[in-house]
């Protein structure tokens, strides 16, 4: 299985709220690969891939942050012109719309990977598996 | 469907009604020669008692406020001779003097009445043991509920409040079957019984309580039904109209019979006076039919409620009113409208996804703001869940009191933390 995880909170448009996580996930010697943000107006949502997510879970919910864990596909692209691209093309030639995304880059000038969360992850793999694509694995 | 006074608490609508208005009669004519206050309240009003002829034109006549009560202190309002008067109750007068109200013996026996009538109706019997946890004194609370219960031929336990440990001994020792108690107690005991390891279920008798005094939540109820196995009435009453009883629940729990025969209630603006409709959050207004020491025309009760139209289906006549919803000073007006907390409360109690606390925030140019805490446990990462949510917020409390919000989500556990009176409004405008 494919699948990986990222984590979700849920975040006052204010000064401070950034810091006030990414401090949470310092102290505990957590290391983020990847990381978006979603905001609107007034809130938002940051979303964070993480080498321990379980426990990065954990953690902020004990915390009291409003957290959520979400499925997630990694796909591999190249860290070169037109990367990016290859990888959309087919998401889009299967009709999977992307919900949220983010880079991580693996090794720099040589692999990436897209984060994506889309709608229905099982059924997304499932369409992925016979194009030419390589997945990132799943940490705990 | 057991009951006490089944002819009264089954009478034909009409019936009732005629029965209201003879005695609304009775009771203007009374304050009108024996109240000097009262006549000249009545006199200043340029209407005059001969002149009622139905239910409905007590409108006509002036309020009776909280300040009235201390004109002429502290007899002054007595409409028979200070030596028929036998017992004084006050309210708790955390400022000033505390309000005074006089039973006389009959009064004393009617009060008992409709507790009689009360307990009765959520099923209670001779049978049954009631431990009245409600403070003995100058509080109406546990006197009157004592000689009610004694009416029904309850054996009554007068414990009082406190001493929690020989509350539960009572419970045990006496086989308890009925508690009257304020909420917060109730929460307290309860946790005390799990504590002490006893399983409320199999150790003790109880099968139903009494809670009122306080404020407390639907939740607060279930929490403590469940927790001791019982069933939870709620109830409704103030000093000035002689303690508890004035409103009760029955089996049902649909809201509270306000025994209609004794007193006459009418839901009013708290701003303009006018009556709202029925159904509509308004300040409670009641005007005693059956009492003698001392009659209060149109007393505004400060408390929040909405009248419940619909024939109950336990088959008393007597209108039902909402749980209290807070007090008639916590209204507020935006762009014009009159607003009370409670009706944004209840908008988002229907939303899901939204926790329990909130906060009204006026800001300048009259805006709105109606900030939110949403519920930690329906987060899901998703953001348009939460742009649809902010915007189900928006529609429905414009819909609900005509003015457009701006809505606020925020992470759980930003707002504080109230019990009771919470502080749910906070007006920034300057004028």
């Amino acid at each position: 299985m494919n699948k990986i995880y990222i984590i979700s909170v849920f975040a006052e448009n204010k000064p401070g709220r950034l810091e006030r996580i990414t401090k949470v996930l310092a102290e505990a010697n957590i290391n983020i690969l990847a990381f978006s943000i979603t905001s609107t107006n007034g809130f938002g949502i940051i979303k964070f891939m993480v080498d321990k997510f379980n426990e990065t879970y954990q953690l902020l919910k004990d915390k009291g942050f409003t957290v959520s864990l979400n499925e997630a596909i990694g796909i591999e692209m190249k860290d070169q012109p037109g990367g990016l691209y290859e990888v959309v093309k087919i998401l889009s030639s299967k009709g999977i719309n992307i919900e949220s995304a983010a880079v991580y880059v693996a090794e720099t000038r040589k692999t990436a990977y897209l984060i994506v969360e889309v709608e229905d992850t099982e059924k997304a793999i499932e369409s992925l598996k016979d194009e030419n694509l390589k997945f990132l694995e799943s940490t705990t | 469907m057991q009951f006490w006074h089944k002819e009264l608490e089954t009478l034909p609508r009409q019936k009732l009604e005629e029965l209201q208005l003879e005695r609304l009669k009775k009771t203007l004519q009374k304050v009108y020669q024996k109240v000097p206050h009262y006549r000249k309240k009545i006199q200043d009003s340029a209407i005059n008692p001969s002149e009622i002829k139905s239910i409905n034109d007590i409108k006509k006549l002036p309020f009776t406020t909280k300040e009235d009560l201390f004109v002429d202190y502290p007899y002054g309002l007595l409409a028979i001779p200070t030596e028929r008067a036998i017992r004084l109750h006050t309210s708790s007068g955390t400022t000033g003097k505390p309000k005074a109200i006089f039973f006389s013996k009959k009064d004393i026996n009617n009060s008992a009445e409709l507790i009689a009538r009360s307990l009765v109706m959520t099923g209670a019997t001779k049978k049954d043991i009631l431990q009245n946890s409600m403070t003995y004194g100058l509080f109406t609370g546990a006197l009157v509920m004592h000689y009610g219960a004694e009416k029904v031929g309850i054996l009554v336990i007068p414990a009082g409040p406190g001493n929690t440990e020989r509350q539960i001994n009572l419970m045990r020792d006496f086989g308890t079957t009925m508690l009257h108690i304020t909420p917060s107690y109730a929460l307290y005991v309860a946790s005390v019984i799990y504590d002490k390891g006893i399983d409320p279920k199999k150790d003790l008798k109880l099968k139903r309580a009494y809670l009122g005094a306080e404020p407390y939540s639907e939740e607060t109820r279930r929490k403590i039904e469940e927790m001791l196995g019982i069933d939870i009435y709620n109830c409704y009453g103030l000093t000035e109209m002689n303690g508890p009883g004035v409103g009760f629940e029955c089996i049902y729990k649909e809201g509270l019979h306000i025994w209609e025969d004794n007193f006459l209630m009418e839901v009013v603006n708290p701003e303009t006076g006018q009556s709202v409709s029925d159904g509509e959050i308004g300040e409670l207004v009641l005007t005693t039919l059956n009492r003698e020491a001392m009659p209060l025309i149109r007393y505004r009760t400060r408390d929040l409620t909405r009248v419940i139209p619909e024939p109950c289906k336990c088959g008393r006549v007597h209108r039902r009113i909402s749980r209290i919803l807070g007090r008639s000073d916590d209204m507020f007006i935006v762009k014009g409208v009159n607003i009370f907390p409670q009706q944004i409360e209840q908008v988002l109690m229907g939303i899901k996804g939204v926790a329990q606390n909130y906060q009204i925030v006026l800001e300048a140019f009259d805006e709105m703001v109606v900030r939110v805490e949403i519920d930690r446990d329906l987060f899901d990462g998703k953001i348009e869940k939460l742009v649809r949510l902010k915007e189900e917020i928006v529609d429905k409390i414009r819909s609900n009191v005509m003015v457009k919000p701006k809505v606020e989500l925020l992470e759980p556990g930003t707002l504080p933390i109230s019990e009771g009176k919470a502080k749910r409004v906070i007006d920034k405008r300057t004028i």
